[in-house]
């Protein structure tokens, strides 16, 4: 599904480089990148979901390799193969839940398939909130129908920024069950990239990865 | 989603921002566009009035006046003339043909015309109802006025005094309704037409009365005639106004406030840009992460672009369509006005020629509006973007 290859990035052309691990997510796997701030875990899931261009190694997608693609190319990639959580939860602001939802299908190049919606949302306990204005979420509901965006185009891998860093334990622990649930069901890889050390023993029985980035 | 309709979501989502770039808009192109649909209706009314009309006979005074009181009754007439005079022009080899006018009294403020059967001739007005009239005090009704005053065949009326009051009525003279004009558009369909005799007979006795004519409206057999009829009436109380000439130059001096008017709507609407252009602008300023939002959902920069265009593009249509709107409106209330005081309907709506052109240059430019801040769509940097957050 998702293959990294001697990953390196430079911030600017005098400054330090950035090497990451290499990394092998298959379909259905979860694989939690744990990171102390300012390691370039952000920079890495970025260069995974090609928002920033390496300057060395590739990201493979399916076996085909990002770098090989243009701009376009990449977005559409990324939008049909990928679904992003960021740690917060940001819409387009006209648009209702449902409509939210329904663009990102469209832009994945899907059918807006309001069947699929509802159903997702109900999933969520958010049924009720359908058609309501996203700037009239509360925050909790907000960051599941972040989720349930990520999700709803059926994408192979659900790459998560930083989900409960701001969240108390309960709160994490719904959140985690919501991402391994939803990301379980879609048969998505999952790949979660934290500070978050409380994530560590609640995937203890998973792929875990400490990302350590060394100056090059 | 397409993305006309998240454009238009977008715009609406900003009420305020939008709404003012709308409005501006609105009122420029509305201002230019009423002037061009009053431009079309007076152009074509004074055209339609004037038509083969090349010399006005009538007592000295403003040659103005005398045109717009003669060929057009928007004004009072400077003054009679006596008709043996008036004859002598009328038979002067250089004129053609000669139509005389008589009048003094009105009906409802709508005037009564002392005239000849060529007078309807000429404006091709035909009696749809009834006949034209014969003996004194039989009266031809024009077609507006038969509707506003309700007159049909077979009523008699009497007329008021003079042509901008309706109190003092010659209550001893009956003039009756015998015929009724269809509607032609000309001066025609705004009066009540009568011989010349019924005018004198209102205040004498026919065989009494002083005969005197208030004008008589001129074709010209030879060029000449516009050099030589001055000439001939220097001594006598008679003078020849041109209405070519005078309405020239009276559109010419409409023509000065009409420049600054333009100028003023063409500031406007350029000030409309301006703020179609600061409102996506600001707009983008406050929505980067929402684009780059969509870049991560699957739209490439395109994408961007063309929402960005098309929400400058809907400001701009929606701002053309409710200035049209306005000026068609305006178009109403400036007819009624008109309407009321000299009887005259300009209300004509149909779209004109330069809306079209106008039209087509307000989404010229305004395109070009959006363009500018929809080019700064194509270069977000997504992962920056994202990273400063909101």
């Amino acid at each position: 599904m998702l293959r990294t290859q001697g990953l390196r990035y430079r911030y600017a052309d005098d400054g330090p480089e950035l090497a990451f691990p290499d990394l092998d997510v298959g379909r259905g796997k979860e694989l939690l990148l744990l990171g102390a701030s300012g390691t370039g875990k952000t920079t890495l899931l970025h260069l995974i979901a090609g928002m920033r261009t390496p300057s060395a190694g590739d990201v493979r997608l399916n076996g085909h390799p990002f770098s090989a693609l243009s701009t376009a190319e990449r977005d559409l990639a990324r939008g049909q193969h990928m679904g992003i959580v960021f740690q917060t939860a940001h819409f387009v602001r006209s648009l209702t839940v449902s409509e939210n939802l329904a663009l990102a299908r469209t832009l994945a190049g899907l059918e807006p398939d309001e069947a699929r919606i509802e159903s997702l949302l109900a999933g969520l306990g958010l049924s009720h909130k359908l058609n309501a204005r996203v700037d009239a979420l509360s925050v909790g509901e907000q960051q599941r129908v972040s989720i349930a965006r990520a999700v709803v185009h059926g994408p192979g891998i659900i790459l998560a920024d930083e989900p409960t860093s701001a969240l108390d334990d309960t709160n994490t622990d719904g959140v985690l069950d919501l991402l391994r649930q939803q990301a379980s069901d879609s048969g998505a890889a999952l790949l979660i990239v934290t500070h978050d050390q409380r994530l560590k023993d609640r995937m203890a029985d998973r792929v875990e990865l400490t990302l350590n980035p060394t100056a090059a | 989603m397409r993305s006309a309709r998240l454009a238009r979501r977008n715009v609406m989502d900003r009420p305020l921002e939008s709404g003012l770039s709308v409005l501006l808009l609105a009122f420029g192109v509305g201002i230019i566009s009423l002037m061009l649909l009053m431009q079309r209706s007076l152009t074509e009314d004074l055209d339609r009035n004037i038509k083969d009309i090349d010399l006005v006979l009538g007592a000295k005074g403003s040659p103005l006046q005398s045109i717009l009181a003669n060929v057009y009754h928007v004004d009072v007439p400077t003054g009679n003339i006596p008709l043996a005079e008036a004859r002598k022009v009328m038979r002067h080899p250089y004129i053609e043909s000669s139509i005389p006018l008589a009048y003094g009294d009105n009906y409802e403020l709508f005037r009564i015309v002392g005239t000849e059967a060529s007078y309807p001739e000429h404006y091709g007005a035909e009696v749809t109802e009834g006949r034209l009239f014969d003996a004194p005090f039989e009266v031809t009704v024009g077609a507006e006025a038969a509707a506003a005053t309700g007159l049909s065949i077979g009523d008699t009326f009497f007329s008021a005094h003079g042509l901008k009051d309706g109190t003092d009525v010659h209550r001893d003279k009956v003039y009756t309704v015998v015929g009724v004009f269809g509607a032609t558009g000309s001066v025609i369909d705004q009066l009540l037409l009568t011989s010349i005799e019924s005018v004198w007979g209102v205040h004498a006795d026919i065989e009494g009365a002083d005969q005197e004519i208030t004008a008589v409206l001129l074709k010209k057999k030879n060029p000449l005639a516009i050099l030589t009829l001055p000439n001939l009436l220097r001594d006598t109380p008679m003078q020849v106004a041109l209405p070519a000439i005078e309405m020239n130059r009276l559109t010419q001096q409409f023509g000065i406030g009409l420049s600054t008017l333009r100028a003023v709507a063409l500031l406007i609407m350029s000030l409309s840009f301006v703020s179609v252009f600061i409102a996506l602008f600001a707009s983008l300023r406050d929505r980067r992460y929402e684009l780059a939002l969509m870049r991560t959902m699957g739209a490439p920069p395109r994408r961007l672009f063309t929402l960005v265009l098309f929400e400058g593009l809907w400001m701009t249509v929606a701002g053309i369509a409710i200035g049209l709107v306005l000026s068609r409106l305006g178009v109403v209330v400036l007819a009624g006005a008109l309407a009321d005081r000299f009887h005259y309907d300009v209300a004509q709506l149909a779209p004109v020629a330069g809306e079209w052109f106008l039209v087509a240059a307000a989404l010229a430019v305004g395109t070009l509006a959006a363009a500018l801040p929809a080019r700064s769509a194509l270069r977000i940097d997504i992962s920056n973007t994202l990273g400063q957050g909101r």
